[in-house]
This record gives structure tokens, sequence and C-alpha cells, in this order.
């Protein structure tokens, strides 16, 4: 059965592992998150090694459609976030033991 | 940013905390993370972002040199989705810029 790992259980895994107080295990989880988003907010890349790298890549303008009324509407260039998992956590969750993953 | 650069800012931003144990909270994050996503979990952090696990199908791939047809096996692989929070700072600045 599939379940989702929240804040809550992230931070639970913070105060067990360090010995900080909940409270302080919650808020060092805002703040290594926060740190990230400023990060790439400030366009800048975050490599995670042994996880992956979040960066930010560039959409130019192109011409969409509202698919109800068929409308042509411009879409304006944007900058959207890309997560590159890497090839450990692609092992992973495919049930290999890192350092045996097939080069792609 | 690297990893070590980020545990380098936490730990400047919390001179009571050591430098060590700051590492350890971003390797636990990270770790914790990585095996929710072994399990098949996903990993919903609001107005950061969502990882969760897409299912791959088998496939007939190619070598793009040779042309030559090859079985790709099926395959689990990890996906990121930007919250709309994150997803939202992240453009605006460029915007401005």
């Amino acid at each position: 059965m599939m379940s989702t790992v929240t804040r809550a259980n992230l931070a639970e895994s913070i105060y067990s592992q360090v010995g900080l107080s909940r409270h302080e295990s919650a808020d060092l989880l805002e703040a290594v998150l926060e740190r990230i988003s400023l990060a790439l907010e400030s366009g800048d890349s975050v490599k995670l090694s042994g996880f992956g790298t979040f960066s930010i890549r560039q959409k130019g303008r192109r011409t969409g459609r509202n698919p109800k009324t068929g409308v042509e509407v411009p879409i304006l260039p944007r900058s959207v976030l890309v997560f590159r998992p890497s090839q450990i956590l692609k092992g992973k969750v495919n049930g290999e033991a890192p350092g045996e993953d097939d080069a792609e | 940013m690297t990893k070590s650069e980020l545990i380098a800012e936490l730990a400047a931003a919390n001179p009571h905390l050591l430098s060590r144990d700051v590492e350890l909270i971003v390797q636990t994050i990270f770790d914790e993370i990585v095996e929710a996503l072994s399990r098949g979990d996903r990993v919903e952090l609001r107005g950061f972002g969502a990882f969760t696990v897409k299912q791959r199908d088998a496939r007939v791939g190619r070598n793009p040199r040779t042309g030559d047809a090859v079985p790709v096996d099926e395959k689990r692989v990890p996906f990121f989705k930007a919250g709309k929070e994150l997803r939202e700072r992240v453009n605006l600045v460029k915007n401005k810029a």
C-alpha cells in the first residue's frame, strides 16, 4: 500500500536522529527547504550528491490554445523548475544496490 | 549550490548547532526521501513540491548510432513536481530580471 511521507514524518526522523526538540526539528526542516528555495529563486541550481539536482529551465514564448474554445492565447516566456534524480536514486527506486546502476 | 554549501549556510544561520549536526539533519532529510521513494511511497511537502515514482512500461528502443532495435525493460523513475508556491517564486524573479 502506497503511503505519503509529509513534513511531520521528516521532522520526526530529524528528532530521532539528531536529538533536537520536535519543535526545532520542524524548524530546521523548514530552514533547509527555504534555503533551497532561495537558491532556486535566484536562478542558481542546487546539486545534492546522492540525491539529485534541481535546476531552472527557461521556456520561450509559444502560442497555446484554449482547448474548450479553440481561441489562441500567447504563453509568455517563463522559468520552470526541473529535478534530475541522481543515478543512485534512480537505481534505488528500481531496487538496485548503490553502485550497480546501469549507465544510460 | 551544493550540499556542502547548503550545510555551511545553515550552520552559519544556526550558530547554536554543531556543523556535524547540521550535516546530519540535511543527510537525514534526503535519506528519508530516498527511502520513501524506494518503498514506492510519495513525499509531499506543501509549498515546495512532491516527489513520486512513475512507472515506465517496457518498450522497444533504438540504438541511435546503428538504428538497431533494443528492448528496454519496464522501470520506475523518480519524479518531482514543484509546488504552487515554489513554482511561482521561481518564475516571478526571472520575469522581473
